[in-house]
């Protein structure tokens, strides 16, 4: 018994209550103690992961009791990897201003500190649980706060996240519903212990619906196409910063658990038997990579790009999970990591410009990259990024989903894999394009704009230099977590 | 083969990625700005002969890096192909970098740290690609001389250079894609991907297969170096200021393509297979209709620029055909045209950009009697079209001549007379220019008012060089003895 799992959780939770009640009295010190909360959950899931690593996986029994009567906190790879990169990218947030992009600065009776440790915790919750119904619990913690801070900005914002929270409660009652079936077929809710009791199962019906009822709640909340639809709305409306939060680690936690779920509980023969998961997930996570690279070239408004683009994004790590073999879960992995750099970089260079000109609108983007240059490199990376272009991380996630692809004898996904990258090209060298070569127009907005405040640029740097970073050590991230995190999960 | 570990060739990649970022640093003094450009150049060429020596005497520096997917490590190392194609682009880089900082200047261009800076990372990619050990490194550079390559096609930012722009990146990005593919594919066909002299594929996965990635092969390194039908992006990219065109549409970029070609049947298939499974024939057709039509579409070019870019479409191809011949005198052909069609076709874009510098005339029409006003650039252009139709004692005579014995020993006699058709050709669209500017006349042109010496300088050095690679093809950079070298290790090799 390790007690590193609850402090990863813990130290969000509390720091969510504290932040809250010293928030109403000082705002400052509601966001050091955030920082704090934030920072000691990092190290200890760095620490966690150094320990995996080394000596095994770490389990903390709450309250005591052992499973599976108690609720069980597990520390593996996977999960150790997951949460470093939650709290990595959260840290890395948070030195952005948060009221960029919101039309006046958050009132005072609005804890934000408070919802977005909350949904840290939700979602580090979701990461390190064990069972199944406390996964239920955190997906539902992080949903929630997920819905208020969508509506931070107001106006057609309360609109998108009802639309959101109306599907989000869908998908989260499939799940429920679908972990009740499994609960009153082997009387259990640990993981493990429901792995154990499973395969003796797997004829009655029962289990078939726990398995496409989570699978489709589980979808709804990864927006796995199809069950997209309230996603571009919301990330569009969300203010830059908790789009980036939400696009960049809040979704691939649902595709997380359902890695967990697919390949803990249940076994690969299952998920190609009678009701073939895997392969359903791979297909519409194909389709879904090129429709929303389509939808994307399709958009004027940059943030609904950048959603859309993540709708394809998650949709590659679907087509990983979907492959079940090595090399694809590594790709999904890695994307999961890479994504969470690319994708919130690109919405904080979002909320820069917004908060520097006023634009949204791609085609006014004209000859910005002479007001803000290192923004717009900033920018330039992380789409070369997005489009894949070695030595990029983008391109190793790519390569690896490629090469699980191939493997798998599919070259259907190989070629959507391929000519996404084109597609994406054709939306980002778009912008690149305007922003670096057409002359500024001579607008007063444009005229005034000039690079944002190092509160700005600052993550985002951090964020595009990761990017290379990243990508240049991919293999070090493959060979020493990835690989043995892997072989964990598929050999159960 | 015996290799030993040195940092000479990470140096030779990374001095003029230094050098891009301290051009960026020193953008506000455009003179410091320049310098590092020309210290990065003069720096690049000195280790890259330095590593000379050693190589001729069949010991390759290497370096590896670091794994970069499981399996695979980004490393480098120097074996003569690799150097013929890296002397010749650093040694061109220096004549380049001078020409380019009379021209823009001379012009007054604009952005030009960004255009320097541009410059010097395609410079590493380009030295990037001639010494990477393996397929994987490869890829990474090659993409990244795409990308860097963009803002000097756009440079100019007219709507002409941004949809050459646009032109250029769905030609490269897709040829990109196609190639990923095919690396892709041969990293699951056989784990290593490690360019060994004769090929490490082996017929074992099929025939039809092997077919299949190789023609995936030819799309990725045949839309850089332009063999038909992907070839319209290069015309259009002479939209790119002249000395970009000099370098990175004559040399490096394509080079780049033709480098690919190099690697992929001498390194990676191997000439057995690359006869057996029939790949050969399929490239030596295309590329032999490239050359034909390339030739015949430069005839009837007004535009100078564009005139030159279908002229290198064609003699591309010359060298695609002579690599995939994989006959012993058409690779060693190969792989000499590789460097004497660099040498002489700079020097036609470097007079074609003092002509334009001088008189901002860009078509061949407008040319009458410019050799009154401008005869060492004129005379320079003479010596390297007389190159380029393969007339001795010039060192396009040379490859050519390999080439020629290649295509006998290879048993195709049709592309000989092919190759004698497009000398005819060559000098029939080349020709009618030097002809124009000595002996017509014309009011506009009438006194000696030659281009400023930064760009003269180098066009002479570069005619100069194409007359001496042509006397003495084995003096100084040792081109001769690399690629006999190269053609040797590749046709006796084992062959996975």
């Amino acid at each position: 018994m390790s007690a590193l799992p609850i402090i990863i959780v813990a130290s969000l939770f509390l720091s969510a209550l504290l932040s809250v009640l010293v928030g109403i009295w000082q705002r400052t010190l509601a966001y050091i103690i955030a920082l704090a909360g934030v920072g000691i959950s990092l190290g200890a899931a760095a620490v966690g992961l150094f320990r995996v690593l080394d000596n095994g996986n770490l389990h903390h029994y709450l309250g005591g009791w052992l499973p599976p009567l108690g609720i069980e906190y597990v520390l593996d790879p996977i999960s150790a990897f997951m949460t470093l990169i939650i709290t990595t990218v959260a840290l890395v947030l948070m030195i952005y201003p948060p009221e960029v992009g919101l039309s006046q600065a958050p009132r005072k009776g609005i804890p934000l500190y408070g919802l977005v440790l909350l949904l840290l915790t939700g979602l580090a919750g979701v990461v390190v649980t064990g069972d199944l119904f406390n996964l239920y619990v955190f997906l539902e913690i992080y949903a929630l706060a997920s819905y208020t801070l969508i509506t931070l900005r107001g106006g057609p914002a309360y609109l998108a996240s009802f639309r959101y929270l109306i599907l989000g409660t869908i998908g989260g009652s499939f799940y429920l519903l679908g972990v009740g079936f499994i609960y009153f077929s082997t009387g259990s809710l640990n993981m493990a212990d429901v792995a154990r009791l499973l395969p003796s199962l797997y004829d009655a019906p029962a289990v078939t619906a726990a398995l496409a009822l989570i699978v489709l709640g589980l979808g709804i909340k990864m927006a796995l196409f199809p069950l997209h639809v309230w996603l571009p709305d919301a990330h569009t409306e969300a203010p830059p910063i908790m789009a980036a939060l939400l696009a960049s680690i809040q979704i691939e936690v649902a595709a997380y658990a359902l890695i967990r779920i697919l390949l803990t509980i249940f076994q690969p023969q299952y998920l190609s038997g009678w009701l073939p998961v895997t392969s359903i997930i791979g297909w519409f996570a194909a389709a879904g990579i090129i429709i929303s690279s389509i939808m994307a070239i399709a958009q004027k408004d940059f943030k609904r790009m950048l959603a859309y683009s993540t709708v394809g994004q998650v949709a590659y790590i679907g087509l990983g999970i979907s492959l079940a073999n090595p090399l694809g879960l590594i790709g999904a992995l890695l994307h999961i990591l890479n994504h969470a750099f690319m994708k919130s970089c690109l919405f904080l260079v979002a909320g820069g410009i917004r908060q520097q000109t006023g634009f949204t609108d791609v085609s006014r983007f004209a000859g910005l990259g002479r007001r803000m240059p290192l923004t717009m490199a900033a920018f330039t990376v992380a789409a070369l990024a997005m489009i894949g272009i070695p030595p990029t991380a983008g391109f190793f996630s790519k390569w690896y989903l490629a090469l699980g692809s191939i493997d798998a004898g599919n070259w259907a996904f190989v070629a959507v894999i391929l000519v996404s990258s084109l597609l994406n090209a054709v939306y980002f060298f778009r912008i690149i394009e305007k922003v670096w070569t057409t002359p500024p127009k001579s607008e007063p907005s444009v005229e005034l704009a000039k690079e944002p405040v190092k509160r700005i640029t600052a993550p985002v740097t951090i964020l595009a230099v990761g990017v290379l970073v990243l990508g240049l050590i991919n293999a070090v991230i493959v060979t020493e977590i990835l690989r043995p995190a892997v072989t964990q999960l598929i050999a159960g | 083969m015996e290799t030993y570990t040195s940092a000479m060739p990470l140096i030779a990649v990374l001095v003029s990625l230094v050098a891009a970022i301290l051009i960026v640093l020193s953008r506000r003094r455009p003179n410091v700005r320049e310098m590092w450009t020309v210290m990065a150049a003069l720096a690049k060429f000195a280790i890259t002969l330095a590593m000379l020596p050693s190589v001729l005497t069949g010991r390759y520096p290497e370096i590896t890096l670091f794994t970069i997917s499981p399996g695979i490590s980004l490393a480098l190392r120097v074996d003569s192909a690799g150097l013929i194609f890296a002397l010749l682009a650093s040694a061109l880089w220096i004549f380049t970098s001078f020409y380019s900082i009379g021209y823009v200047r001379s012009l007054s261009e604009h952005k030009q740290t960004r255009y320097f800076a541009s410059f010097a990372v395609c410079l590493s990619a380009t030295i990037g690609i001639a010494f990477s050990a393996n397929l994987l490194t490869f890829f990474i550079f090659y993409e990244i001389l795409t990308i860097a390559t963009y803002p000097l096609v756009i440079h100019k930012e007219t709507p002409a250079a941004i949809s050459a722009g646009r032109k250029y990146l769905a030609y490269l990005l897709t040829g990109g894609a196609a190639l990923l593919l095919a690396v892709v594919i041969t990293h699951w066909i056989d784990n290593s991907l490690a360019f060994t002299p004769g090929g490490f594929l082996s017929v074992g996965v099929g025939e039809g297969k092997l077919l299949l990635l190789f023609v995936l092969f030819l799309i990725g390194f045949g839309a850089k170096s332009a063999v038909m039908p992907l070839h319209s992006w290069l015309p259009t990219a002479m939209a790119a200021p002249t000395p970009v065109s000099a370098l990175l549409h004559a040399v490096a970029v394509v080079k780049a393509g033709v480098f690919g070609f190099i690697r992929v049947s001498g390194f990676v298939f191997g000439p057995q297979l690359l006869q057996d499974i029939g790949a050969s024939a399929l490239t030596a057709v295309l590329a032999g209709a490239t050359i034909l039509f390339a030739s015949l579409i430069a005839l009837r070019q007004d535009n100078l620029k564009r005139r030159l870019a279908y002229s290198t479409i064609g003699h591309l191809s010359y060298i695609v055909l002579g690599v995939v011949l994989l006959s012993p005198g058409a690779f060693e052909g190969g792989l000499l045209h590789v460097v004497t069609h660099g040498v002489m076709k700079i020097t036609l874009f470097f007079c074609a950009g003092a002509i334009y510098v001088k008189t901002h005339c860009e078509n061949v029409s407008q040319l009458n009697g410019i050799g009154r006003q401008m005869p060492v650039t004129m005379a320079a252009f003479a010596v390297a079209s007389m190159g380029l139709a393969g007339i001795p004692p010039l060192s396009g005579f040379i490859s050519k001549w390999y080439l020629a014995q290649g295509t006998l020993a290879a048993g195709y006699p049709v592309l000989l007379a092919l190759l004698l058709l497009s000398g005819l050709l060559n000098a029939g669209y080349l020709f009618p220019i030097v002809s124009r500017a000595f002996f017509n006349r014309s009011v506009s042109f009438t006194k000696f008012n030659e281009a400023p010496l930064f760009l003269i300088v180098p066009l002479v050095f570069t005619a100069a060089l194409s007359v001496f690679l042509g006397v003495m093809p084995d003096g100084i950079f040792h081109f001769y003895q690399l690629a006999a070298d190269v053609t040797v290790r590749v046709l006796n090799g084992g062959g996975g």
